[in-house]
């Protein structure tokens, strides 16, 4: 695991986007060379704080990405395990996912996984932790009763088969999740943990996230920035892909 | 890049690079056109997985919904009022020429005339689309002859009428037809005005108090059986009184029935009204301020003689007056600098500005759906501007139909 520690919130956020961006550059996408990009799946589709329209107003429309290659879980499907099933199916065809960026939940969930979730699960139909849902409620006007109590997400064995993982967690209610994830042992309770047993993960924090983490710990990562950022500096650009590629070693290994 | 269009085969263009005045802001999102109407992108993306055809670069213009006129007499040497054998290219012409100062539709005014020249010019002003060939006809607005006498301005005396015998009867005779009338101006202190207002309502024309000297109770009346514009507040009405406020007083009236707004236009070239009455006016009632022109014959020709209905008019700078008179009448102001003047006066911000000029003339006339905003779905009519707000291209249905000439002319 490679923990890095910003800061603030800003600066985490854009510490992981520079990550983000070098990867994708240096991975040298192209037609028929698809970087894909894993994310956590939101809300109902039919609701206007939707995920459809937060991801369209705060990424797709953006970037120049063809409609054909965003594959979202539809929450609308007549058969919803045959539509997790169907996402399960996409994600091979598409090459499997090469990077999965997520957060984590205060009980330490990744996507909709929560406590008690099987570390092994697939994509499928998951009933939400009151937790999750209390969370939701400002979506719906603080009506409990409207928040949906289901969701499509995709499994805890899903994102470990991803190629890489990115974690991103900031905010001091968030520190005793981070401690649970990378200090105490691999346990369903909290699902984050399972990322430990993967060989590549990135966790991206700011100085509130690890509040509940050992001293020893954070002194131990914050001695690695100097290392770890090398992996954002340069920032890479598509245009000097060609020259840069054969530069793409990591500085070191976990 | 690919689309696959399974609602539509037309081609979607993509406004980048741009502001757009949405929800009262200016915002920076690209605008998207499909078939004459503005495209929601992300119903495009997510439902018809599809992309655009063409992006075009606005080079951080600020667009905005087209400008809409609801009170202009002529110009360019054209007069609404005068029945001439090419009545027709004259308005073809003024459509045209007022797409340079940001117009994408337009009332065309008739002042007070005898009613044999109602019956030879309306049946030739048709509501139609922009396009290439000019602005919008939304329909005709009528500025009298049911006025007052004492309030009458440029309008000739002789044409003045009322309707006590005959009420809604003596309106139609008088105009001969109501088919492509969108505004009618009456002086509601008259007599039977109640009934000509409630007629002309339920056939969806909109009654616009002025050239009146009507109390604030009559007007308040007026408004109540479904009046909604006041026509050039401050000019042809009894002056703001603090024990009686007259039509002004509708600005702040607490006697306007729930849900019914009403709207007043104001000519803001400079010399129709003091900046400090438009600011008065502005501040007791934002919402319901409409810039209109005004403009006659003589607006975007050289100073000198024009007519205007019945009366001639003698141009000289900004200043339009009955020949030999010091009576107002008419303006050569364009749209564009009413705009500017407008926001020069009152400092209010770019998006008020232009929604003075756009969103509420759609309001006031009910057509808020498609026309004066840049919502999804609603006319692709818009504007490109630059930060000091002037027109730098003028869109109608998505196409381009007004371009300033780079080398400035």
């Amino acid at each position: 695991m490679k923990l890095i520690i910003l800061e603030n919130y800003s600066q985490a956020s854009e510490w992981a986007a520079k990550y983000i961006r070098n990867r994708i550059v240096q991975f040298g996408p192209g037609p028929g060379r698809f970087f894909t990009l894993g994310l956590p799946t939101g809300l109902p589709r039919d609701h206007p704080e939707s995920y459809h329209s937060f991801m369209w107003n705060n990424f797709f429309k953006h970037i120049d990405i063809s409609p054909e290659n965003v594959h979202i879980l539809d929450g609308n499907a007549p058969d919803l395990q045959a539509e997790c099933d169907a996402f399960e199916e996409k994600i091979k065809a598409a090459g499997g996912i090469e990077l999965f960026v997520g957060g984590i939940g205060p009980d330490g969930h990744i996507a909709f996984n929560e406590p008690g979730s099987s570390l092994v699960s697939r994509t499928r139909v998951k009933t939400l932790a009151m937790d999750t849902i209390l969370a939701n409620a400002r979506f719906f006007d603080g009506d409990l009763s409207k928040v949906p109590t289901m969701a499509l997400t995709v499994g805890v064995g899903t994102v470990m088969d991803a190629r890489e993982v990115m974690i991103l967690i900031t905010g001091a209610h968030k520190a005793f999740a981070l401690y649970k994830a990378i200090e105490d042992g691999v346990n369903h309770m909290w699902t984050v943990s399972a990322f430990q047993q993967h060989p590549n993960t990135v966790f991206v924090c700011d100085e509130d996230a690890t509040l509940e983490l050992k001293v020893k710990t954070v002194k131990y990562f914050k001695g690695l920035m100097l290392v770890h950022n090398k992996l954002v500096e340069p920032l890479y650009s598509m245009k000097e892909v060609g020259a840069e590629r054969s530069q793409s070693k990591k500085p070191y290994s976990d | 890049m690919p689309s696959n269009k399974s609602v539509s085969d037309a081609p979607i263009v993509q406004f980048t690079n741009c502001r757009i005045l949405r929800d009262h802001r200016l915002q920076r999102e690209d605008l998207w056109v499909r078939e004459g109407k503005i495209l929601n992108p992300e119903k495009l993306f997510f439902d018809e997985k599809g992309s655009a055809d063409v992006q075009l670069d606005c080079k951080d213009s600020i667009i905005a919904p087209g400008f809409i006129d609801v009170q202009i007499n002529g110009g360019f040497g054209v007069d609404f009022s005068l029945a001439t054998d090419d009545f027709k290219s004259g308005i073809d012409l003024v459509s045209k020429q007022i797409l340079s100062h940001g117009v994408t539709s337009f009332c065309p005014t008739l002042v007070t005339s005898p009613p044999s020249v109602y019956h030879q010019i309306l049946p030739q002003i048709n509501v139609r689309n922009g396009g290439a060939h000019g602005a919008g006809i939304l329909g005709a607005h009528l500025e009298g002859p049911f006025i007052s006498k004492e309030k009458k301005g440029a309008h000739p005396e002789h044409c003045l009428r009322t309707f006590e015998a005959g009420a809604f009867q003596d309106l139609l005779a008088t105009y001969g037809s109501l088919d492509c009338v969108q505004i009618v101006t009456l002086a509601p202190e008259m007599r039977r005005s109640s009934e000509v207002i409630r007629e002309l309502t339920k056939r969806g024309i909109c009654v616009s108090l002025g050239h009146s000297v009507a109390n604030l109770s009559q007007a308040e009346e007026a408004v109540q059986h479904g009046a909604t514009f006041i026509t050039h507040l401050f000019n042809a009405m009894l002056p703001f009184h603090h024990r009686d406020p007259g039509i002004v007083g509708l600005l702040t009236s607490d006697k306007i029935p729930a849900g019914q707004r009403v709207f007043y236009g104001m000519i803001s070239d400079g010399i129709h009204t003091n900046p400090a009455a438009l600011r008065i006016a502005h501040r007791a009632h934002p919402k319901g301020l409409v810039l209109v022109t005004d403009a006659m014959a003589g607006m975007g020709l050289a100073p000198g003689r024009h007519t205007l209905g019945q009366q001639v008019v003698e141009i000289d700078g900004l200043n339009t007056y009955i020949a030999g008179t010091k009576t107002l009448s008419g303006s050569v102001a364009t749209m564009d600098t009413c705009v500017r003047h407008f926001q020069e006066a009152t400092g209010c911000s770019v998006e008020t500005a232009l929604e003075v000029a756009s969103l509420h003339p759609a309001q006031l006339l009910g057509i808020e759906h498609e026309k004066g905003t840049l919502n999804y779905d609603s006319d692709a009519d818009f504007l490109m501007l630059n930060d000091s707000l002037y027109v730098q291209a003028t869109y109608i249905a998505g196409e381009e139909v007004w371009r300033q000439d780079v080398s400035g002319m």
